[in-house]
């Protein structure tokens, strides 16, 4: 319960934002409607703040520069004139890639130009057919890339994007929670898979099928 | 407006043919790319220019951003909002250009502490609302964008992704990599000081030519 007597105006600032966003206990909102009633500043503070809020959401303050739009449609035609060409080859490619990929000595098909030499964990599967464009996530000092929203991120002060190609020559292996389409997990049994999203995943072990957790 | 001309008003058609305009573009007509993030790129700038301060690299950034939604289009699910996913898109691509150092922000270590200090709001005895009608007039717009650009990075870009880009508190903490609190407590303090320095404004006569009705509220 909250004390009336006790919304002063200094409580009243620290939860004007919170108030605005409807986030304040019904207790604490009835005290605030109170106060607004009666302190003159606090009301001329949550009004101000208020328009403030309705001024900058317009979005007539979102200006870009002259010719913004017009610059933007010819890159995005240009990127789909190149781009739809490598979209409709999609499937024609791996082709030769596979065929090289064999002369090669067998070596793995996606990913036979895009990993690195040297994987940051011995342990991990580099991971098959991921979308080299595709944005993922990175942080200091782990070895595993993820999507974003991951729930295994670590460290996520220090997130870094980057596209699949860019973190897989950096030796970077997929996360086996979010990334587990593109990894042989055919043969990890459904309760590794299971107990493994139950428990937060040292960034090492990530991608490591069947490491018992 | 859409492909046909026909200009689309109520929220469920055009959310109906955004999703249609995805799928086409996922199964192939990448020409319809850009009918798709034309509604937004007003948003995507402001995003990046929120977080570069730097028009030339806000608008590199926001194509950028675009080519790489453009890469990914089949990776987006229904399940998220196109608009948030827009947003988080460019709002990584901005970092990681600041980041790469093109566009260098000395950091002070205030800058990047969390100010829990109270933040007490000016007094003002006479200040009135600003309508949004004043927004049709450019120097209204510049004198706000202003105060925003003078606010420090860690409150400007929170007050832009939330209340500018319309991204919800958790949305706004995942995009810029900080905790819901920390967004809490930089949108609070945005707020106020931007209040205060539009209210300042009005001491300083960038609104003393607004036209008001008689009796509307004093500050």
């Amino acid at each position: 319960m909250v004390n009336r007597e006790a919304v002063n105006c200094e409580l009243v600032w620290h939860e004007i934002s919170n108030y605005l966003e409807g986030e304040v206990e019904p207790a604490l909102r009835s005290a605030m409607d109170e106060h607004f009633r009666t302190c003159k500043r606090c009301l001329s503070v949550l009004e101000g703040t208020r328009n403030v809020i309705h001024l900058y959401g317009d979005e007539r303050m979102m200006e870009v520069p002259a010719g913004f739009g017009r610059r933007l449609e010819r890159r995005l035609a240009q990127s789909a004139r190149v781009g739809g060409s490598r979209w409709s080859t999609w499937s024609a490619w791996l082709v030769p890639v596979a065929a090289l990929a064999l002369f090669a000595g067998g070596l793995r098909v996606a990913n036979s130009l895009t990993v690195a030499r040297q994987l940051k964990s011995e342990h991990a599967q580099a991971g098959h057919g991921i979308p080299p464009d595709m944005l993922v996530i990175v942080t200091a000092d782990a070895k595993v890339f993820h999507v974003a929203g991951c729930g295994v991120i670590h460290n996520k002060t220090t997130e870094r994007t980057l596209t699949a190609r860019e973190a897989m020559q950096q030796g970077y292996v997929p996360c086996l929670r979010c990334m587990r389409q593109y990894l042989h997990t055919a043969s990890v049994g459904p309760i590794a898979l299971e107990s493994e999203a139950d428990v937060d995943l040292d960034a090492d072990e990530a991608n490591v099928p069947g490491s018992g957790r | 407006m859409s492909e046909s001309g026909v200009v689309l008003n109520n929220p469920e058609q055009i959310g109906a043919r955004e999703q249609d305009l995805i799928l086409s573009v996922q199964r192939g007509q990448h020409e319809l790319f850009y009918e798709l993030v034309r509604p937004y790129e007003r948003r995507v700038y402001a995003a990046a220019l929120a977080i570069l301060r730097n028009e030339q690299d806000a608008e590199d950034t926001a194509q950028e951003a675009m080519l790489k939604a453009f890469a990914n289009i089949r990776q987006f699910r229904a399940a998220a909002r196109f608009s948030t996913w827009l947003i988080q898109i460019t709002v990584n691509e901005a970092l990681m250009r600041r980041r790469r150092g093109r566009t260098v922000v000395m950091e002070g270590i205030d800058e990047r502490r969390e100010d829990d200090s109270k933040y007490a709001p000016r007094d003002f005895a006479d200040w009135r609302e600003i309508p949004s009608e004043a927004l049709e007039r450019k120097e209204v717009r510049q004198k706000l964008a202003g105060a925003l650009a003078s606010l420090d990075r860690k409150y400007r870009e929170v007050f832009v992704l939330r209340d500018m880009e319309q991204l919800n508190i958790q949305e706004t903490a995942d995009a810029l990599g900080i905790s819901v609190a920390s967004v809490k407590t930089r949108l609070l303090r945005a707020r106020l000081m931007l209040r205060d320095l539009l209210a300042a404004g009005w001491e300083q006569g960038w609104f003393s030519r607004l036209p008001f009705e008689k009796g509307s509220k004093p500050w």
